[in-house]
């Protein structure tokens, strides 16, 4: 293993000491970098880095419960739109009254981020205009990511556990709990005591009384319900829709429905546990969370990844953006009433591609390959009944461009398309910016900024590939830039084809199940089908990692989507979703 | 006249003898039935994805006249719970249950929806299905195959064939009593358990011992 040299935060940062003595402070503890900042002062310290310094994208905002210490910390991660690595803000706040400044006001792409803190928390962001909790409902009993609270099926604070059946007796969760259930309750309680928030208190925008702009007749505003059980809501979300006539005048997301704790079991988890989680966060596209999650821990353990294991993460992670676009648009012809019959002809090319993944990874969704230091195994020798290389030389010189050729013919000049997506659900890249929108929403509101050109990870800066970008914002660009990216990441896996070594290591050292990572903190992101997929990892050196967050772009994407759909019609509300493309796995987490 | 007609030399006519079939009435429903199973257009999480690809060209669950997936509840036969079934997300589970006309059947598709799978200890999981509503039919896999789903499909058409309507619940008389709908409180309450929770409630100790 030959060191590697992390990226250093650039000099103009350094000029926040400067310019708010006593306030902005470097981060001193061993692996940790960027600058811890007084809560006071945060929401001048942010406007100077988005207005001069020109940190203009919040990329994530967590928190952190270090109980050690008595202390949460709310942390931040900001970039630049023109590139360049990002830049860690840290603001502490006593366990027992966490109050934080809320960042809505500088960076709106804060919203939703900041309610997960306090959902998870407890954070108290002062002056966000609707602290709710987000993914577990109003009511729940606890911050389940303090480190201090305890499921009811609690085991033991780390994994890997003692043996469950130690004396041959296998004792299931269920028996140890008196309720039978994955359930525990403050003591003495009982379902009478116990008075449901109504749904209109639970969401302020409920306002019954509002009159609509009825032209001279009485009329009232109507709030419809579309979810979680909707054939077009692409899994279990909810938005709650109030209508004047059929125009929408205000668009609610909620959601949480899929919500299976992927951080607080990621806690618990050894390092290497965490991969095939990885899997299940966005499933359409697993290749590309396997390199986030490697990219975050191989910063922390320096690890140098062999040349034919980068290749191959290459390859297999674009076959995935194919994956993802394919079926995003598919499912995009779905909700825009095309049911089906274009989502055939997209899954079609994506089987191949999944034949490919289950060949090598042994799973054609939860491929669980990527490891620290490479991938876990190497390409098999035939696929289907084809040599490897013949195989996928056929599929990516031959098969894939014609099915995007295919597709292209079908439905580009498509003239219900273009009515139903020109002009509909507009973002300005201005608003897409400050929103913190990733992947193809960004880019198709002209912002050129992908991460694989941006802050460079693996081995991209040796492709030719250009970032492409579409000027308008409205679903026809976020659809056709989809079918850019997959010429583009096509083009990428011809390269690959054409270069990858024949032979030669697939992982640094030895396969371990168990890996030392080096106390610290440490942020890897890639950029996913779906946008910046990014890692935030906090090891103490022990199995586990102390903090396991997921900067999910379906979850920071969907911040827009009540801005992206006011005052269109009800019908667009579908479309303009489809069009943002999200995977409810990654957004509930 | 029955008896007649039980015996194999019963004589039928000659113009009859290649257009009549004889069989029982519970093989005749329960082949219309069994080969007509709607499933209700219902995805929760990975499994989802599996599901949408066995209706897809490759694998065509219109080979078993199931492709018509219906995303009301009122229309449906089957319930494919496909991915993980969190506190959430229950109590809208359990109403579009008790919303399908019977007979209905569940499935319980992959790891999550049988017993929570890889994340069974989470805050927010609940431990499959079952612990709710009846399952049918459980098919193992994160996420199972195609095949499997198909494998599992073809189970509940055996079980289907293997009824009768003498002894089927939903032609007894009354009427069948729908799941109470659990709450969303501190923690999801499961209704059906108010006793327990008065019994504990009365003895404080005990409480003690599920924090």
């Amino acid at each position: 293993m030959t060191e590697v040299v992390a990226p250093t935060v650039e000099a103009p940062a350094a000029a926040l000491e400067s310019r708010f003595p006593g306030a902005v402070t470097p981060d001193a503890r061993a692996g940790y970098s960027g600058y811890v900042v007084a809560a006071d002062q945060l929401i001048e310290v942010a406007t100077a880095l988005r207005d001069e310094m020109g940190y203009d994208y919040l990329s994530s905002v967590t928190g952190v419960d270090y109980i050690a210490d008595g202390k949460l910390e709310a942390v931040y991660h900001a970039c630049k739109t023109t590139g360049g690595p990002a830049l860690v803000l840290k603001v502490q706040a006593p366990r027992e009254a966490p109050v934080v400044p809320s960042l809505v006001n500088v960076y709106p792409g804060a919203d939703f981020q900041e309610r997960e803190a306090y959902d998870m928390y407890g954070i108290r962001f002062a002056g966000h205009p609707n602290l709710k909790r987000i993914l577990m409902w109003e009511g729940f009993a606890g911050y389940p990511l303090r480190k201090d609270w305890k499921e009811a099926y609690y085991e033991g604070e780390t994994k890997p556990f003692e043996s469950r059946w130690p004396g041959g007796d296998f004792v299931r969760a269920e028996e140890k709990n008196i309720f039978s259930h994955n359930v525990a309750y403050p003591a003495g309680f009982t379902p009478d005591d116990w008075v449901p928030e109504s749904e209109v208190s639970q969401y302020p925008v409920f306002d019954p009384s509002t009159q609509g702009e009825g032209h001279g007749l009485k009329t009232d505003k109507l709030v419809v319900n579309i979810g979680p059980q909707h054939p077009s809501t692409h899994g279990v979300f909810r938005m709650l829709v109030t209508l004047d006539g059929e125009t929408i005048v205000n668009l609610q997301p909620v959601m949480g429905y899929l919500h299976r704790n992927h951080e607080k079991i990621g806690e618990r988890n050894t390092f290497l546990h965490n991969m095939p989680f990885t899997d299940r966060l966005d499933y359409i596209s697993s290749m590309s969370n396997n390199l986030g999650y490697a990219l975050a821990v191989e910063k922390l353990m320096k690890v140098k990844v062999p040349e034919r294991a980068e290749y191959i993460r290459v390859l297999m992670v674009e076959l995935t953006r194919i994956c993802n676009h394919l079926w995003a648009v598919g499912f995009l012809l779905n909700d825009l009433g095309a049911f089906f019959t274009p989502a055939l002809y997209a899954i079609r090319e994506r089987e191949l591609i999944l034949d490919f993944f289950e060949a090598t990874a042994g799973s054609r969704m939860m491929c669980n390959y990527m490891r620290f230091g490479g991938v876990a195994r190497d390409l098999p020798e035939r696929i289907r009944d084809d040599n490897t290389l013949d195989f996928l030389n056929d599929m990516v010189f031959n098969r894939l461009p014609r099915a995007i050729d295919d597709l292209e013919t079908y439905l580009t000049d498509n003239e219900i398309i273009r009515s139903r997506c020109i002009g509909v659900g507009v973002l300005p890249p201005q608003q897409a910016v400050a929103f913190s929108a990733a992947g193809p929403l960004l880019r198709a509101s002209g912002v050129a900024y992908d991460l694989r050109r941006a802050d460079p990870y693996s081995i991209y800066d040796r492709f030719d590939f250009k970032v492409c970008t579409r000027p308008n914002g409205d679903i026809y660009d976020r659809y056709l830039i989809r079918m850019d990216e997959m010429r583009e990441s096509a083009k990428i896996c011809q390269q690959v084809l054409r270069d990858m070594p024949t032979g030669g290591d697939i992982l640094a050292g030895k396969p371990a199940y168990n890996v030392r990572v080096p106390a610290g903190e440490s942020y890897g992101r890639v950029e996913g089908p779906k946008g910046e997929l990014g890692f935030y990892i906090v090891s103490t050196g022990k199995t586990n990692p102390y903090r396991y967050h997921v900067r999910a772009p379906s979850f920071i994407n969907i911040t827009l989507l009540g801005e992206l759909c006011k005052g269109h019609k009800v019908a667009d509300v579908v479309a303009i979703l489809g069009s943002i493309d999200i995977v409810l796995g990654e957004t509930d987490r | 006249m029955t008896d007649a007609l039980e015996n194999p030399n019963y004589p039928v006519p000659d113009e009859l003898k290649s257009n009549v079939i004889v069989t029982t009435i519970d093989r005749l429903y329960n082949w219309g039935r069994r080969s007509s199973v709607w499933p209700m257009m219902f995805g929760l999480a990975c499994c989802a994805i599996e599901m949408i690809c066995t209706a897809a060209s490759r694998y065509d669950l219109s080979r078993f006249g199931m492709e018509v997936m219906r995303p009301s509840p009122r229309q449906s036969d089957l319930m494919i719970v496909s991915g993980t079934v969190t506190k959430k997300m229950i109590p809208v589970i359990v109403r579009l249950y008790n919303q399908m006309p019977e007979p209905k059947y569940v499935m319980a598709m992959g790891a999550c929806a049988s017993g929570g799978g890889p994340f069974k200890e989470g805050y927010n999981v609940v431990s499959g299905v079952d612990k709710f509503i009846p399952v049918d039919v459980y098919v193992p896999g994160c996420p199972p195959t195609p095949q499997a789903l198909l494998n599992g499909l073809i189970k509940l058409q055996e079980k289907i064939d293997s009824q009768s309507i003498a002894s089927v619940p939903w032609y007894q008389s009354g009427n069948s009593e729908p799941v109470p709908v659990p709450l969303l409180g501190p923690d999801l309450i499961d209704l059906r358990q108010r006793p327990l929770f008065n019994q504990l409630a009365k003895q404080p100790a005990a409480q003690a011992v599920t924090e």
